[in-house]
This record gives structure tokens, sequence and C-alpha cells, in this order.
């Protein structure tokens, strides 16, 4: 039969309440508490052979030591899967689950799994990495829970596909995946306008994320003693395209040489970007990246000088999560070249 | 206002000595469409080819997709502008040649030409791979410019589809499907009950071969203006654009608009379809203010109570998307976008380049990154080098072993904003 090791508190663990919150972690076999009805569910299907208890309190103020305590419990026991809570919305409990499970899946590669109310910050911070049952408030929910955690115990220990979160009750982990419908998306929409304009209930497909609203840097005071680099989006890369850079969703950026180069030329650059008409950047690449203009100011004064490498990406039906990447790669690697500002070009 | 659509399932397409319909089989003459299609001088060479469902089948790169239809009767001809003279359209009844297309190819336009796959994985992600397939194969003059290429390629699609749909002239299709529409004012007193919708097709303009055409007008610079349904089901809006392939609006989705055929379907039952509106999708942000504000003023004058918006394209166009949305629930119209959106091959980022928190209804015909291996095929039609370059291929995206591996981005309308297809994206 399959081994499971249950992680609890010391409420739930029968040692005490929050004036026993300080104790360190200690093991005792077989299931307790929620443990035990867990092991009722679950019935011939596994057995909770072990059960880990630690304080709230020790927990949170001893992270390290107690991760390192109960993890070599968990390599001695050698079980098939660790559970942890349920931590309704108790906040140091629900990030002790989560941190003992990411942990557990981490290192030993088996499955794991807790139940948190969704604001708790356990499930804030684990729910992207590990699954978590969703439960109510508090234990008052318990008995609504247990059976949904006892049923995804079974499809992890069995390798079963698992389902989408409102089927099978876990938070969402923050992957999108395409999924075939029977109704098109035009039939949808007419469904979903008629719902909303009659007040009923509708699920939107698409919740707006919140973006990040980046505050424009103070401006440069003096630019003639300035670096300036340049950036582009645009997809103006090196005749040959030498890193082969995407024409969509690029999975990278380049940084290219333009050292006594006074003007870009299609003999010497071209665009990989396949979002737009190539024709005119073809024709003249300083169109997408201001390369002369630069010189010119360059020339005059107005500006330091140009900084001697430019930094080119594509940006078409680029994730946003992508783009963050190299912007950050790409400022990192300006502030160690002593680049005080950037021009940022798309196309 | 009034048509019939006088609908022609076809079972194949073959090659023949003479251009025929019978019995659900659709005869071309090369020889005879060839020379209607070489009266363009732009154009040096051009060859045919089918492709069938289930077929071991990939064509790339693809420009454009569209359906054969002739009108048999009403005034002006299929493709005003182009095919027929800038009449008005969209009434008396109409050849529909049904599971089957054109499918554009030949030379490379530019960067933003699609695949279809026949059958395989990659059929599931557009209808197209169901339909019977003629594939013009237009090799232009040397030297031709892009962007006369572009026009000269459109122009041929346009014509074989007309030429195809012409052999079914006065002849009784396997099904009809009327549609009907009163003028709105008799609209508003014959169904006084029933919610005032509204449709805003957001039509790409932003130059540089990202256009839409109606009657034959680029309509960058236009103002929003209100178009007759029934004129879209003939052609009134063709598609000039070289958008990432999936999701592009190609002529077809404009032809099959199916949240025109939804609204008509149910006008009059449980909602009162008052009309479309093109709103162009400029690349500049006085234009998108411009067409915005003007839409909504229209959407008000019209008397719209809810209204759907779709969009074409990403990235750029979702700023007027936005910007439709909120000014029209400023006015108190309940909106609905069609989208899609690219939250990488993981499915973990943002997937849209704009939002606003309005946009509370929203439709997602799924997430263009998706990743996809595309088996090899037996046969090629075009040229497979051009997967490298399309949007959602790369330079290694030819195996050795004859697969193909992209975004779906590649797989023409994939994920049309229209919602033609029936895909979406969850969480998970």
């Amino acid at each position: 039969m399959k081994k499971i090791v249950h992680y609890l508190n010391q409420f739930y663990g029968q040692i005490g309440g929050e004036e026993f919150a300080g104790q360190t972690p200690i093991l005792k076999e077989g299931p307790i508490g929620p443990g035990a009805a867990i092991q009722g569910l679950l019935g011939e299907e596994a057995e909770i052979t072990a059960t880990i208890i630690c304080g709230d309190n020790y927990f949170a103020d001893n992270q390290k030591e107690a991760m390192a305590v109960i993890m070599k419990m968990v390599e001695e026991q050698a079980p098939d899967m660790v559970i942890a809570g349920p931590g309704f919305n108790a906040g140091r409990y629900g990030l002790a689950c989560g941190t003992v499970c990411d942990a557990v899946k981490k290192q030993f590669g088996i499955p794991v799994l807790t139940a948190l109310y969704p604001e708790n910050p356990g499930a804030e911070m684990f729910q992207h990495d590990i699954y978590i049952i969703e439960t109510p408030i508090n234990a008052a929910g318990m008995r609504k829970v247990l059976p949904v955690m006892t049923k995804f115990i079974g499809r992890l220990l069995n390798g079963e596909e698992i389902g989408f979160p409102e089927e099978e009750g876990y938070l969402p982990q923050g992957i999108r995946v395409n999924v075939h419908t029977v109704e098109n998306g035009a039939e949808r929409g007419v469904n979903m306008l008629m719902k909303k304009m009659k007040g009923e209930p509708y699920t939107t497909e698409l919740p707006m994320p919140v973006f990040d609203r980046v505050p424009p840097a103070p401006a440069v005071k003096d630019l003639k003693n300035a670096t300036i680099a340049l950036v582009t989006s645009g997809g103006i890369v090196p005749k040959g395209n030498p890193d082969h850079i995407e024409s969509a969703n690029a999975s990278k950026f380049g940084i290219y040489e333009i050292t006594g180069i006074d003007n870009l030329t299609g003999d010497l650059f071209m665009t990989v970007h396949g979002g737009y008409d190539p024709v005119y950047a073809t024709e003249d690449p300083d169109r997408v990246l201001p390369l002369d203009a630069l010189r010119q100011l360059e020339r005059e004064g107005a500006i330091g000088k140009l900084y001697n490498k430019y930094y080119a990406t594509v940006g078409n039906t680029t994730a946003v999560k992508n783009a963050k990447k190299y912007a950050e790669a790409i400022a990192q690697d300006m502030l160690q070249h002593g680049v005080q500002a950037a021009i940022l070009t798309s196309n | 206002m009034k048509l019939t659509l006088n609908k022609f399932h076809v079972k194949d397409i073959q090659f023949g000595e003479i251009s025929r319909y019978e019995k659900g089989v659709l005869y071309i003459s090369k020889k005879d469409l060839a020379e209607y299609l070489l009266e363009d001088k732009n154009i040096s060479s051009v060859d045919f080819d089918i492709a069938r469902p289930g077929e071991s089948v990939r064509i790339v790169p693809i420009k454009d997709v569209i359906q054969p239809r002739y009108k048999q009767s009403g005034s002006g001809q299929i493709f005003p502008g182009y095919v027929g003279s800038v009449e008005t359209v969209g009434n008396g009844v109409t050849n529909v040649l049904e599971d089957c297309a054109v499918v554009t190819s030949g030379k490379i336009v530019a960067f933003q030409e699609g695949i279809i796959d026949m059958s395989g994985p990659g059929a599931e992600f557009n209808s197209f791979s169901r339909m019977n397939l003629l594939i013009p194969l237009i090799q232009p003059v040397e030297n031709l410019d892009k962007h006369s290429h572009e026009a000269t390629v459109r122009i041929a699609g346009l014509k074989t589809a007309a030429y195809m749909a012409k052999t079914t002239l006065d002849m009784e299709g396997d099904e009809q499907e009327t549609f009907e529409h009163e003028s709105i004012l008799e609209m508003g007193k014959k169904y006084p009950d029933l919610p005032k919708v509204v449709y805003v097709d957001m039509v790409q303009c932003q130059g540089l071969m990202h256009d839409t055409y109606v009657y034959g007008l680029n309509v960058k610079g236009i103002l929003s203006t209100l178009i007759d349904p029934l004129e879209v089901f003939d052609g009134a809006i063709i598609s000039g654009n070289c958008a990432a392939p999936g999701h592009k609006n190609a002529t077809i989705h404009h032809e099959n608009n199916p949240i025109i055929i939804d609204l008509l379907r149910r006008h009059g039952k449980d909602l009162c379809f008052a009309g479309v509106l093109l709103s162009n999708e400029s690349a500049m942000l006085n234009e998108k203010k411009r067409a915005s504000f003007y839409t909504s003023n229209l959407s008000q004058l019209i008397g719209a109570e809810g209204m759907i918006i779709s969009e074409e394209g990403g990235g750029n166009p979702e700023t007027d998307l936005m910007m439709n949305c909120r000014l029209h629930e400023q006015k108190g119209i309940k909106t609905v976008l069609v989208t899609d959106e690219y939250c990488g091959r993981d499915g973990t980022s943002q997937g849209l380049a704009d939002v606003t928190p309005e946009a509370d209804a929203v439709v997602t015909n799924g997430n263009g990154n998706q990743f996809v291996v595309l088996p090899k095929m037996d046969r090629v039609i075009g040229d497979i080098e051009a997967a490298k370059i399309i949007t959602g291929g790369n330079a290694n995206s030819i195996g050795e072993d004859g697969t193909v591996s992209v975004e779906i981005a590649a797989i023409m309308g994939s994920c049309c904003e229209m919602g033609y297809e029936h895909m979406m994206t969850k969480l998970r």
C-alpha cells in the first residue's frame, strides 16, 4: 500500500493550543486528527503511516532549523506522498504547509498536497508551484474539504490526469491552456452579452491582468556628458541574423557592435520582425533604429556619446513575461557598461 | 433587407477540361482560370493545386483564405470594388460554395503568411483542414515591389473565388438560408422590448500591409461607419492583411463573420440586432482616439444597449479594443470583447498588451504561443522553407525528420478573433 506522511501544526496535531506553538518538530506514527478522518475516507487506497507535528511559532521563527528536521523525518519515512493541513486561513500554519510541501516536491520529487483558504499567504506564495485544495475560511469547513482532498490524493498517487481547478477544487496555478469548445467564440460572446445585459451572472474568459505601471525615470540632467544606448524591439539585426532571433515571440535578444558605423544600410543590417511590412526598414534600417540621428547628435555635442553596441529583439506576439526578462537583462548590461540613458524604439 | 445564401456543399474539387459544377464535384479548367488570372500583368505564372480533408498535405506560405461566392440575383456582384463594381451588395440571392475555399500561396509576400495542415494535430486548429481547397500558386513578375505583390495576390484570390462559384450560376443549392432585417427605425418599433445590440467590427488598417478594404476602399483614414450586415456576406469587406496568421481576419472570416451570423439568427427572437459599425485600427494614438470616440457616439445615436467588439491582430490593436470598451461602458452600453492572447509557451505570462478595468466580459479564442510539433506530411504545397521566417516559426522550425515546430500563431486562423473557431483558453 502507498505510504503518506502528514504534516500538522500543534493544534491539529493534538499537542495543544497557542501556548504550545513553540513545539519543535516531532514525529508520531499513524494518522492524527484530520489525518484520521482522511484515512477513513482513503480506506485501503493508501496509508498515513506517520504524522509530523510542529508548532506554528517555532516554524515561523526557526524555519531553517525546523525544515532541516522535517525533511530528515520525511527522508527516513520514504513516503509516496506528503500532505499538509488543511490550514484554512491560518497564516503561519498555511505558510508552513506550503513551505513543507514545496520543499518535499522539489527535493524528493513525490506528489504533495495541502489545502488552504485562497487568501492565506501560504496559498498566495505557493499556489503556482504545488496543488492547493481551496478551503472555506475556517475549520467549520473541515467536513466539506476532506473528501475533496482525499479524492485528489488518489488522483496524484495514481498519476491520473488532473482536470481544471473548478472541476477538481484546487487553486489555479496560473497556467493558461488552450481547450476546444462546443460553441464557437462568437456564440459564447453573444451568450455572455445577453447575460451581462440582463444582469445575470457570467464568467469572463479572460480576467484582466494587473499591469505594472513603471514611472518614467527622472530626466537626464547632463546630456552633453551622457552615454546613450539604443534598444529596439523592431528586429533590426546584422544581415544574416547571427543569433537566429525569431520573427515572433523571440526567445532572446542580441547585442550588436556599431563602432565606426554612422548609418545603418540594407547591405549590413536587416529586420527579422514578423509583424510589420519590412519594405521600409529594409530600405533604410535607421527608420527603426535611428543610429544616423544619434551619430549626428553625438557630432553636434548634444549627447556625450552613443554606446558602441545596441540591443535588439522582436516584439511580435511576444509574451509580456519574456519581454520583462529581456528588459531586466538589458538594463543590467547597460549599468555595467556605464550607460546613463536609453532610447527605445519599436516599429 | 433580405439576402438568401444558396449553398452548395462541395464534396471534391478536380481538374478538368471545362470548369463546371456537377453533383457536388467542382471541376476546374487550369488553362481557363490561368488565362483569367494572367490578365493581371504583374503575374508571371500561376499554377494550381488541390488539397482535400484528411490528406497528408501541408500548405505554406498562405496569404489569404477566401470562400467562393457569386451573386445569382440582386444588385452588384460579389467582392465589390474587385470582382463586382462598387454598387451596393447584400440583397437577392448569392451562391455559396460550402466546405470549399481558395487558399492563395506562391512566393512569400511578407513574414506573416500561414500554414494549413490537412490532417494530423495541426488540422485541429482550424476549419480549413476540413474543406476542399484550391490553391493558386502565384509567381509575380521579377522585381515587383512588395505592395504591388500583395495587391496582386489579394485580387487573384478574389477572382479565383468568384470564378469557382460562378460555375453554379442558375443552379439550386443543397440548402438555402435567408437573412432578413428591417431598417433601424422599423426594428425599434417592431421589437420595442428586445435588447438593442450593435456589433463593432474593428478593422485592421495600420498600413504597411496591415490593411482591410471595404468596397475596394482601404479603411485607413475613414471615420467609423455603419454597414449592413448582409453586405458583409457578399464580400464587401475583404482582407489585405499580412498580420500574424493565427489572428488575422482572412476574407473567409469576413464573408462568414460568425458574430454577424449569430446575431442575425437571433434577431427578433431574443435580441434586436441594430447594426454593424466599422471602427478602424490605426497605429497612431490620435487615430485610435478618433475611431473609438466616433464609434461610441454612433452606437449611442443608434440606441445600442449592448455590444460585441471584435479585434484583429494583437499588441497595438489592444489599445483600440480597450478604448472602445471603456468609452462604450462609460455611456452605459454593456460590452463583450472578442480577442485572443499571447501568454507564452508555458501559459504563465500576461497575454494582452493593454487592458482596462471595464473589460469585465471577454471571450478569448486561445493562446497563440502554444507550441506544437507538426508531423511530416507526404506532400508540401508551396515552399516549406517559409516556415522558418513566418510569425510563429523560427530558424529551427524544420526538423531533419520533416516535422515542423511552430507556435500556433503560424496556423491560419487558429485563434480567430471573430470567434470563428471552437477554442478558448482556460486557467489551470
